[in-house]
């Protein structure tokens, strides 16, 4: 077992409770990881095929002629519907994180008009986390990844959430941030990021230094749950026959 | 007997109809059915001070490596299997570009309000965001029924053009999609105000296009249409599904070209200063 099995649970762990809504983990490891959760414990999670289809399938990676069970057709019009109605989760990555979750992953450095890295844009960050439940999946926890303060707000965090009022951010959750080194969550008083559990062989300390700002520790923190044989096979055999995890969290 | 319009024209005609500082639509997404033979018909032109509004792939990178973009309207810029548009973000990191950044799904409601002809269309997407901030457009709404919320106004994204690439037209100006998604093609050409042209693989007669696909995928019409352009490969190098896929050899050849000034002259060299039938020749001799 290796780490990005670990993380493959951690991740499906994520989705538990939704029920019948739209899993939308972006990603090679939340992509493995959500099929897991829906072939194990969350049966009624629809699922992409990455584009335009909803499919069935416990595969997690198709070829272009490869067969799959089609439920719906979602194009990218469609997928504005589900998300702005409220039936999706989505996990996506960051460039940066702050400790209320704010998101960034459109530019880095202090001049907008001129910035030091230009990334992606804003993508759908904004529309994700007003509307529906977020997760995060960071394949490289450091102190470039988790930030006192993002450059761009572009997911927005519980502090701004707060700012907004009750209602206007009624629809806002953030649910889990998971890593290369632990799973963690919001669940603090404040809602200051919390450390959640500590994947095999982790400590305390190494995550601490891999991040740029104070994290709320619990006294006691677990240890994040590992794969099952059951679960470690349904994920070698068909959800990643190619082993792409491996290739996200090489460890 | 008056005849129908013939709407047929080449890339050259539709870069005619086009003026310096114009707002122009792009349609596809990231490195997907993007007008491309358009879009180097452009980048072989003078227009200049372009406003491009994309759901952003090559073809903003491009027009920015070719100096003609004044302002970006997009979402983001992604060659899909590359994440980051390299010639974008040298534009961006020189700071030589306008920036109007959006929520993919606000731009959407941007291009729907013009298309509805209507100033802007309330929304929750943004609020909380730094897209009020660094988005000088954007102003919020409050809702005039009992609720009282303030919303983000996704103002309309009026075009002064609007360009896309479909599979399947007719001479008239009928389109058709094959593919997995027609992304928002049909709203960039409501949104434009006229200059409303489609390159399209193949044209054929209007009685074949239910040949071609299920009439469901007749999802352009000619009241939609200015122009039709017969451009077989035309996307080339981003993906025309099920036609072909995206040549990714050549886009990481293209993306290498953002190394440097004197790796682009060479790209441009090779690859832009010339007519879309040579480019066609030597993609095929490849």
């Amino acid at each position: 077992m290796r780490t990005a099995d670990i993380c493959v649970l951690a991740v499906a762990d994520c989705f538990r409770g939704d029920g019948e809504l739209l899993a939308n983990p972006i990603g090679t490891i939340p992509m493995i990881g959500g099929r897991l959760a829906r072939a194990t414990f969350e049966p009624d999670l629809m699922m992409t095929d990455g584009e335009a289809m909803l499919v069935a399938d416990d595969r997690a990676f198709f070829g272009a002629d490869d067969p799959r069970t089609i439920e719906a057709y979602n194009p990218y019009r469609a997928m504005f519907d589900v998300v702005w109605s409220g039936r999706r989760h989505v996990m996506m990555g960051a460039s940066q994180i702050d400790p209320y979750g704010n998101q960034n992953f459109a530019a880095i450095g202090a001049d907008y008009a001129k910035p030091k890295v230009q990334l992606l844009g804003f993508r759908g960050a904004p529309g994700n986390t007003i509307n529906d439940t977020t997760s995060y999946w960071i394949p490289n926890h450091s102190t470039n990844v988790f930030v006192e303060h993002v450059d761009v707000v572009c997911g927005i965090g519980y502090d701004r959430a707060a700012a907004l009022g009750p209602r206007a951010a009624r629809f806002h959750e953030l649910r889990r941030v998971v890593t290369n080194l632990c799973v963690l969550d919001f669940e603090s008083d404040d809602r200051r990021m919390r450390l959640r559990s500590l994947h095999p062989g982790v400590t305390v300390d190494e995550v601490v230094a891999a991040t740029g700002f104070a994290l709320v520790v619990p006294d006691d923190v677990p240890e994040t749950p590992v794969p099952t044989d059951e679960e470690l096979q349904l994920i070698d055999e068909v959800i990643d026959p190619d082993g792409l995890r491996y290739t996200e969290v090489k460890s | 007997m008056t005849a129908p319009r013939d709407k047929v024209l080449r890339e050259d005609d539709v870069v005619a109809e086009l003026r310096s500082g114009m707002t122009i639509g792009i349609g596809g997404w990231g490195s997907r059915r993007k007008p491309m033979s358009i879009v180097r018909a452009i980048l072989r032109s003078d227009l200049t001070d372009l406003t491009v509004v994309s759901y952003a792939g090559p073809d903003l990178g491009l027009l920015c490596a070719a100096g003609k973009v004044k302002r970006a309207v997009y979402a983001f810029a992604s060659l899909d299997s590359i994440p980051l548009e390299p010639h974008f973000r040298v534009a961006r990191q020189a700071g030589v570009i306008e920036d109007e950044p959006y929520d993919e799904g606000l731009f959407l409601l941007g291009l729907q309000a013009a298309a509805w002809r209507v100033p802007f269309l309330p929304t929750r997407v943004g609020l909380g965001s730094d897209l009020l901030m660094h988005n000088d457009r954007l102003r919020t709404v409050v809702s005039p029924y009992d609720d009282g919320e303030t919303f983000v106004a996704a103002p309309a994204l009026e075009l002064d053009a609007a360009i896309v690439h479909l599979n399947r037209g007719d001479a008239r100006g009928n389109g058709q999609f094959l593919g997995p998604d027609l992304y928002f093609d049909d709203l960039f050409l409501r949104a434009a105000t006229g200059n409303r042209f489609m390159s399209v693989e193949r044209i054929v007669p209007t009685d074949d296009l239910t040949k071609e696909g299920s009439f469901h995928t007749l999802r352009i019409n000619r009241v939609m249409v200015d122009g039709v352009v017969e451009a077989p490969n035309g996307a080339h190098f981003t993906s025309c599904a099920p036609d072909y896929e995206r040549d990714e050899a050549f886009q990481r050849e293209y993306a290498k070209s953002a190394a440097s000034p004197e790796a682009w002259d060479a790209f441009r060299a090779e690859w832009i200063d010339i007519d879309e039938a040579a480019y066609q020749r030597k993609v095929q001799e490849r």
